[in-house]
């Protein structure tokens, strides 16, 4: 089980309540977790990557284990933890605008 | 009784703004989407209900939003704006060529007779249209495409489609109005089209009369009278006798001709309105007094409407496409600040009052008549 969360925003365009839980039958990566929360979710299409799993937009940033994952390769396997649930994927909206 | 229903978009959210055919007491609903940029709402003429909403954040980009229960409740439809094939580049600001990207939606536009069809005007300058209510998007590239298109360049804004207008008589005309590229016509229902900017006169690009490169900030057309077109052009208030084919300046005794919104009166195809604003360094109305101007004479002859308008210490802008009139007996007119108020008129422009004060800076007004 992957635990993901979402910055507020994102949360009430798909009216998410909380943490998003994702069960992966693949390798546990940035794209996969995407991809499955892009099925769940199709608002979010578009709105944390470009369509067709395009580019990360801009001032979105993936985190986890206090790590910032958000220039490493989508397709890398994602750290443990997170893999086992043991720690969420955090998509966090960057700080931005002063 | 007939209700009126005003959509505002904001920096912020939308608001949603009732009130009986007495426009008096409103009801105030909102913010919907809360911290989303909203640029546009409009509802479809044909079934009120259905009403489009474009949102967008730097964070997470274009969203569109439909509601079927006149602004109630929403959902997101489709948001993928890919333009046709291989999009070729426009000039950027320093005159290099600049790939077309998809920034926003500016405009939404719905059909006159299907509620399911819906017009997009977006930046980098595009035409889309849904034909499923907002499901799905597909470009109208013969716009884009017009030989002209390399050499369009950004205003300030961006480089924005924002004036969609579709004549109501002859079927296939289409108007649109890009920023800093012109007005443009198609008679064929979108796919093709050619610029109708004959008699505008810019000076701020390198051959003022130029067939294109004019930042044209609004259009205007009475549904009864489809080849009469008004403009807010960047500077000056133009009119067309002939559907775009030439212009010819009506400022008139306005005591400026920059501004952006230009609407007209909905029984009244000779009496227009436009807010003059300073210049294009100083977006605030002339001497702090923020004036609404009437021609009641298609142009040149110009009143200031002051009645409960702020005349001094005002210094708010009144963007493009935050104006609106109802169709009520007594007309209705509308508009929007960039300080946050909604100011609302039931005697056509005589006198004014705000419906809200304290929004985020208003985007864009629109208003339903409501049976």
């Amino acid at each position: 089980m992957i635990r993901v969360l979402l910055p507020s925003h994102l949360r009430a365009l798909a009216q998410i309540d909380g943490e998003v839980t994702l069960d992966l039958a693949g390798p546990v990566t940035s794209c996969s977790v995407l991809d499955a929360l892009e099925a769940r979710y199709p608002a979010l299409r578009g709105t944390i990557r470009g369509h067709d799993r395009g580019p990360r937009r801009a001032f979105i940033r993936f985190f986890a284990c206090e790590q910032d994952l958000s220039h490493s390769d989508p397709h890398a396997p994602l750290p443990e933890p997170v893999a086992s649930g043991a720690e969420p994927y955090l998509i966090i909206a960057a700080m931005a605008g002063g | 009784m007939s209700r009126v229903r005003v959509l505002v978009g904001t920096r912020k959210g939308a608001f949603v703004l009732s009130a009986d055919g007495a426009r008096e007491s409103w009801e105030i609903s909102g913010p919907h989407f809360a911290g989303w940029e909203v640029y546009h709402l409009k509802g479809s003429p044909v079934n009120p209900d259905r009403l489009f909403a474009s949102q967008c954040s730097g964070w997470s980009g274009q969203v569109i939003q439909r509601s079927d229960d006149g602004g109630t409740t929403w959902e997101p439809t489709g948001n993928r704006f890919s333009y046709e094939g291989t999009p070729g580049t426009h000039q950027w600001y320093d005159g290099t060529p600049h790939p077309w990207e998809f920034e926003r939606v500016w405009h939404l536009e719905p059909s006159l007779d299907d509620p399911d069809l819906v017009y997009a005007g977006v930046e980098d300058a595009g035409l889309f249209k849904s034909a499923d209510g907002g499901q799905t998007w597909e470009e109208l590239p013969g716009l884009r495409g017009h030989s002209s298109g390399p050499s369009w360049q950004p205003g300030a804004g961006g480089m924005c489609l924002h004036t969609i207008i579709l004549d109501p008589v002859r079927p296939g005309r289409m108007f649109a109005a890009i920023s800093a590229a012109g007005a443009f016509r198609s008679d064929d229902s979108g796919q093709s089209w050619r610029p109708v900017n004959r008699g505008l006169r810019s000076e701020g690009i390198p051959d003022p009369d130029a067939e294109v490169g004019h930042c044209v900030h609004r259009l205007a057309m009475h549904p009864s009278r489809p080849d009469v077109l008004y403009m807010q052009k960047h500077w000056d208030v133009m009119r067309s006798d002939d559907a775009g084919e030439s212009w010819h300046e009506v400022s008139g005794n306005l005591p400026t001709d920059f501004g952006f919104p230009i609407d007209v009166h909905a029984h009244e195809p000779d009496t227009i309105y436009v807010v003059p604003i300073t210049s294009d360094a100083h977006h605030f109305p002339p001497e702090g007094r923020l004036r609404v101007y009437r021609s009641r004479t298609g142009g040149d002859e110009w009143e200031p409407l002051t009645s409960g308008l702020p005349q001094q210490h005002c210094y708010v802008n009144v963007l493009r496409d935050a104006m609106a009139i109802d169709s009520l007996d007594s007309c209705g007119i509308y508009f929007g600040t960039t300080g946050g108020q909604v100011y609302a008129s039931r005697d056509a422009g005589d006198s004014w009052a705000p419906i809200v004060r304290d929004l985020p800076a208003v985007l864009s007004v629109e208003v339903q008549t409501l049976p």
